[in-house]
């Protein structure tokens, strides 16, 4: 790999992860923490729902997104051919 | 049978298993002992690492904690798991790349210095001691409870069957005994689990059960009635502010534990560590989502069960009696009407119920087969145990990677480093089994410590080490030294009663009212800023710790990987 595609391949990486902080944020310490209480005036089955994703929803969430990041890395790795 | 006579068989089974992989995975080469020959697949890995992480207090005491708490228990549910994202978009990779055998093998050679090293490893010794003083405790507790054996007679044979697979095996032996403990922990704790929630509210899964039962708008009521704020009300008695710092300081600690950074050196390359981060939070989750509704459900059956009740029709229901038996449950009509009341206050409340009888007494409120509550006990053996295993090949390969041969042996041959290895961990586990029979201050209070630390010390300089060329070496050591005298000294300080035995804290939480157990954030902060600050006024690092971090940056097959011991390689 030259050098400009390193940094290139680098580049996608980090925005990636910028991008998958900032939901990990707003799920978490976001919706979980700071804004339980508004959220907690809607609900979801029989629960508020700002109670809900700070000991549910956020858990699955992120499960989901390291599954995300391991996924879009690997095509990002095949685009730069640096999955042999 | 007896639950007694099923314990004994399932602990006894279990146990044999553990040595049975022990003796198949036993190791000969350093590489074997110490990352496992770089060659577990992705998802064993995965389960190996949720083995690792849940320890004893995840399977019996969190569902517990959550229990008394609430939505203020959130702090544990989302600091616990939330961290694995950050270990896995920021951390795991780059240091399965790097794949050298410890994390202060890399704050060494990424920061040039061994001082850097040294602060390291006395902070993974610290780390990983406090730790696995809470496991052997745990194993202790649960022999003691389910099979009346004395603490510190439970506490042996914990060390002797740990002590047997880590010397042997290393850390191949302690994967995959891991691999098999995490089957027999999260067995454990969902039988019992969909059990409770098939009774309560007619659908096995607890997770969907929680949300479309009508269990939670009726606790809240119970609570209210009783004189308890609602259980789904936040911040009851911790502010925003402090649920917020708690719950950063778990995620960043965990993302710093070096037991669970080490797990990642394990795997065959970085694509795998993607995702054996992937499964291991995907194993962790089925656990850290069923405690919150077993926590829920457990509740309300206890009190609806307790509550109001006379003493003879509690003393009808036989887990009751037992419980009581063990002081886990108290009953005392102080005012004499009669009937027993839950109240607020320990003082007027004629109920007392222990956090750990939450997870320990479902099978009997659920009036399961006695060999339910058998396998839970095996379960929360499974969990200590494994844990344990992880945190003592952390301090062994401390003293025998990274001081031993990293610093005053350099030439030693394979033979001896194994062998170094081996008595580090005898040495870790006579240690590690004196302070479960006499356990340092008061044990809860010394994980703050543990987490604090990791999210003052590892976790910034890491993160600084693969994300920033700039930091340097002056930078990590300030950084870390700043980051972590201040999260000791508060901590020390606001918790001196209960560390130090004086007579009272030393000061409040005067740092914006943040308690203890989220002061490792502020650290974490404190260590970032400076050593941002102190990298951009010494000199840059030189050039062949740039080209490591450009190798680092990329995924395998681009060059190779650092090589630094080509002696022993």
């Amino acid at each position: 790999m030259e050098k400009e595609e390193k940094l290139d391949y680098w580049r996608k990486n980090v925005r990636l992860i910028r991008w998958l902080l900032v939901v990990w944020f707003v799920v978490s310490l976001g919706a979980g923490i700071l804004f339980v209480k508004p959220l907690n005036t809607f609900s979801i089955g029989n629960l508020p729902f700002g109670f809900w994703m700070a000991q549910q929803g956020s858990i699955f969430v992120f499960v989901v997104m390291i599954y995300v990041y391991a996924k879009m890395m690997d095509k990002i790795d095949r685009d730069h051919h640096a999955d042999k | 049978m007896s639950v007694e006579n099923w314990t004994y068989t399932f602990v006894t089974l279990t146990f044999m298993i553990y040595l049975y992989i022990g003796w198949r995975a036993r190791v000969k080469e350093s590489s074997g002992f110490y990352v496992a020959g770089q060659g577990v697949p992705a998802i064993a890995n995965g389960a190996a690492t949720a083995a690792d992480w849940m320890s004893a207090a995840s399977f019996i005491s969190m569902a517990g904690l959550i229990s008394f708490m609430g939505y203020d228990g959130s702090i544990y549910l989302m600091g616990w798991t939330g961290g694995y994202v950050l270990l896995a978009l920021l951390l795991a990779p780059y240091l399965r790349k790097f794949g050298q055998y410890t994390v202060p093998d890399f704050v060494g050679t990424r920061y040039y210095s061994n001082t850097a090293r040294i602060i390291a490893v006395i902070c993974a010794i610290f780390v990983s001691i406090t730790y696995v003083a809470g496991q052997m405790r745990g194993v202790g507790i649960v022999f003691s409870r389910f099979l009346e054996v004395d603490i510190a007679q439970g506490v042996m044979i914990g060390m002797v069957i740990v002590g047997f697979f880590a010397v042997l095996g290393g850390m191949k032996g302690i994967t995959w005994t891991q691999v098999a403990q995490y089957f027999v922990l999260i067995i454990a704790f969902l039988i019992p689990s969909v059990a409770l929630s098939l009774k309560l509210t007619g659908n096995p899964i607890p997770q969907i059960g929680l949300v479309t039962s009508d269990i939670m708008p009726k606790l809240n009521q119970i609570q209210v009635d009783l004189g308890f704020a609602e259980y789904t009300q936040p911040f009851r008695d911790k502010s925003m502010l402090d649920i917020l710092f708690i719950t950063i300081a778990l995620m960043v600690g965990t993302a710093g534990l070096p037991h669970v950074i080490v797990r990642f050196y394990t795997v065959r390359n970085v694509r795998a560590a993607r995702y054996s981060a992937f499964w291991a939070l995907l194993f962790i989750a089925i656990l850290y989502t069923t405690a919150p509704a077993l926590a829920t459900f457990a509740r309300y059956n206890l009190v609806e069960s307790l509550h109001g009740k006379s003493m003879e029709e509690i003393h009808a229901m036989d887990w009751a009696v037992k419980w009581e038996e063990t002081k886990l449950l108290q009953f005392d009509d102080k005012n004499g009407n009669g009937v027993l009341e839950l109240t607020p206050e320990a003082e007027s409340s004629e109920i007392i119920i222990d956090r750990d009888i939450i997870v320990l007494s479902t099978p009997e409120v659920a009036q399961l087969s006695p060999w339910v509550i058998a396998l839970v006990a095996a379960g929360g053996l499974a969990a200590a145990l494994s844990t344990a295993a992880g945190l003592l090949l952390v301090i062994s390969s401390s003293i025998a990677h990274d001081i031993y041969f990293r610093l005053i042996n350099p030439h030693a041959d394979e033979k001896r480093r194994v062998m170094v290895g081996r008595i580090m961990v005898i040495v870790a586990v006579v240690v590690a089994g004196y302070f479960g029979v006499n356990p340092p201050g008061f044990v809860a209070q010394v994980v703050a410590f543990a987490f604090g630390l990791a999210a003052a010390s590892f976790f910034p300089v890491i993160l600084l080490g693969i994300f920033d060329k700039k930091a340097n070496r002056e930078g990590a050591i300030a950084g870390m030294i700043v980051g972590l005298s201040f999260t000791l000294f508060y901590i020390a300080g606001t918790k001196a009663h209960l560390i130090f035995g004086a007579e009272e804290a030393w000061f409040g939480n005067w740092c914006f009212g943040i308690s203890a157990e989220g002061i490792g954030t502020v650290g974490m902060l404190l260590n970032f800023a400076v050593a941002l600050v102190v990298s951009r006024l010494t000199p840059p690092p030189p050039q062949e710790v740039m080209d490591i971090l450009d190798e680092l940056r990329m995924p395998d097959h681009v060059g190779p990987a650092v090589i630094l011991d080509e002696s022993t390689e």
